[in-house]
């Protein structure tokens, strides 16, 4: 149970961290500089659900007969493939293109966070009845945040959507993208079966009404209209990445990977 | 020295980013303990999960310890119940606004969640709904500029009366 549990608690810091790291790039490359100030912001709160979180995982990790690991060290000491993240968190900050890279899109960060953010509400609200009495106060103190990320990212979705004719072709190009990575979020896989049986996790299909509700109603008002269906999962949580989860990595832990341990 | 003392004492250490108000009248402070060796332990909660603050705020309660003659500091941070601008007295507000950052309106208690609303009401929370009137003119006439400020806690205004810019202190 114990092994299971870590691995769940490493799903939602990863999440966090990655998006977060992502986030970050936009610092100093905002379209505006109120929104460059936002998404340091929001990368800001990530980053802290994302060291609270890493930082229960590693007392779990302890139980499992491994040694206890600091937040600092699972966050820049393990390889893309020990990494638990959603597929959607590590995904640039623009349409992926075939080789490593791309352009930065505020359509395509916007249409993430809100798709993410959304779900993340979602989560923490029924995180905070978990059995794990430690991760219930980390949801009850993220779910504030999280109310805020949705109210940000759903203004700009309405504004973009029903803006230009450009904002509007970027937004659909955005929601036709990311739209199938959503299906991760709600596709239970065996470990999350095994949390949500202990009391720990909810059942994951549990979380899909609520954030239908919220996401499609704020589509339409964007007058953007819903997605159609895919069966396409994608298997982030699994440790299977895509190939932008390591060009990410490799950024963010050079310092520690190049000295590790250093403080400063 | 008591525990009452200690937290006297601790309650007068200012807010790193907004130093015209102290960590007690912020609500970050929650408990000082006082043990039979001497050992003091503090309790004290984030307002943001990413606060950069909090380091800061550690470091300057072992240093007014430590200047008390207490060197045994243990500073405990909790995370449940999660803090909110309703922990913020009166008197700090009307600190905030003399110092130029409208105060948060309203309390959160006893406010819904927003989906408790539909979803549509989502990104028009009543509760943001209200006029942020101006710290400096008094005007209520003042629009968003951004969802956040210079931190994590604030967003941004400006007065469309006397054209001054101004943080807001979000309810949180």
């Amino acid at each position: 149970m114990s092994n299971a549990h870590f691995e769940y608690v490493l799903r939602l810091g990863d999440s966090s961290l990655v998006l977060g790291q992502r986030l970050a790039e936009w610092t100093g490359h905002g379209p505006v500089l109120e929104e460059d100030i936002a998404l340091a912001n929001l990368a800001l709160d990530l980053i802290g659900q994302a060291r609270l979180l890493l930082a229960h995982a590693g007392t779990l990790g302890a139980g499992s007969g491994k040694e206890a690991r600091s937040e600092d060290e699972l966050a820049m000491q393990r390889d893309a493939w020990d990494f638990r993240n959603y597929t959607i968190c590590e995904l640039p900050n623009g349409e992926p293109v075939s080789h490593v890279g791309s352009s930065r899109d505020y359509a395509f960060t916007i249409t993430r966070n809100f798709l993410y953010s959304a779900f993340q509400v979602e989560l923490w609200r029924s995180l905070e009845a978990s059995s794990d009495r430690a991760l219930a106060a980390i949801a009850e103190k993220s779910l504030k945040e999280s109310r805020y990320h949705v109210r940000h990212s759903a203004d700009w979705v309405v504004r973009l959507g029903d803006g230009t004719e450009e904002s509007r072709r970027r937004m659909r190009r955005a929601l036709e993208l990311l739209w199938p990575y959503t299906n991760e979020f709600f596709a239970e896989d065996p470990l999350e079966s095994e949390l949500a049986a202990a009391g720990i996790a909810p059942r994951s299909a549990t979380l899909a009404p609520g954030w239908k509700r919220c996401v499609e109603s704020v589509l339409e008002e964007a007058t953007l209209g819903v997605p159609a269906a895919t069966p396409f999962v994608s298997s982030g949580k699994r440790g299977v990445h895509t190939e932008h989860l390591g060009h990410l990595l490799s950024e963010m832990q050079f310092l520690q990977r190049t000295y590790p341990g250093a403080q400063w | 020295m008591n525990a009452a003392s200690l937290k006297e004492l601790l309650a007068q250490i200012p807010d790193p980013e907004i130093p015209v108000i102290s960590i007690a009248d912020l609500g970050i402070l929650r408990d000082v303990a006082l043990g039979e060796d001497g050992a003091v332990t503090v309790t004290i909660t984030p307002t943001y999960n990413g606060c950069p603050a909090l380091a800061a705020i550690e470091d300057d309660i072992r240093a007014r310890l430590a200047a008390a003659g207490f060197e045994k500091v243990r500073v405990e941070t909790v995370l449940s119940p999660a803090w909110s601008t309703d922990w913020m007295s009166e008197a700090a507000k009307e600190k905030l606004r003399k110092y130029g950052i409208s105060p948060p309106e309203g309390r959160l208690s006893g406010i819904a969640p927003p989906q408790a609303r539909g979803g549509l009401d989502l990104h028009r929370l009543t509760l943001f709904a209200r006029s942020v009137p101006c710290p400096l003119c008094g005007s209520e006439n003042t629009e968003r500029l951004s969802e956040f400020g210079s931190t994590a806690c604030k967003a941004l205004y400006r007065c469309l009366d006397c054209r001054e810019p101004f943080d807001y202190f979000k309810p949180h």
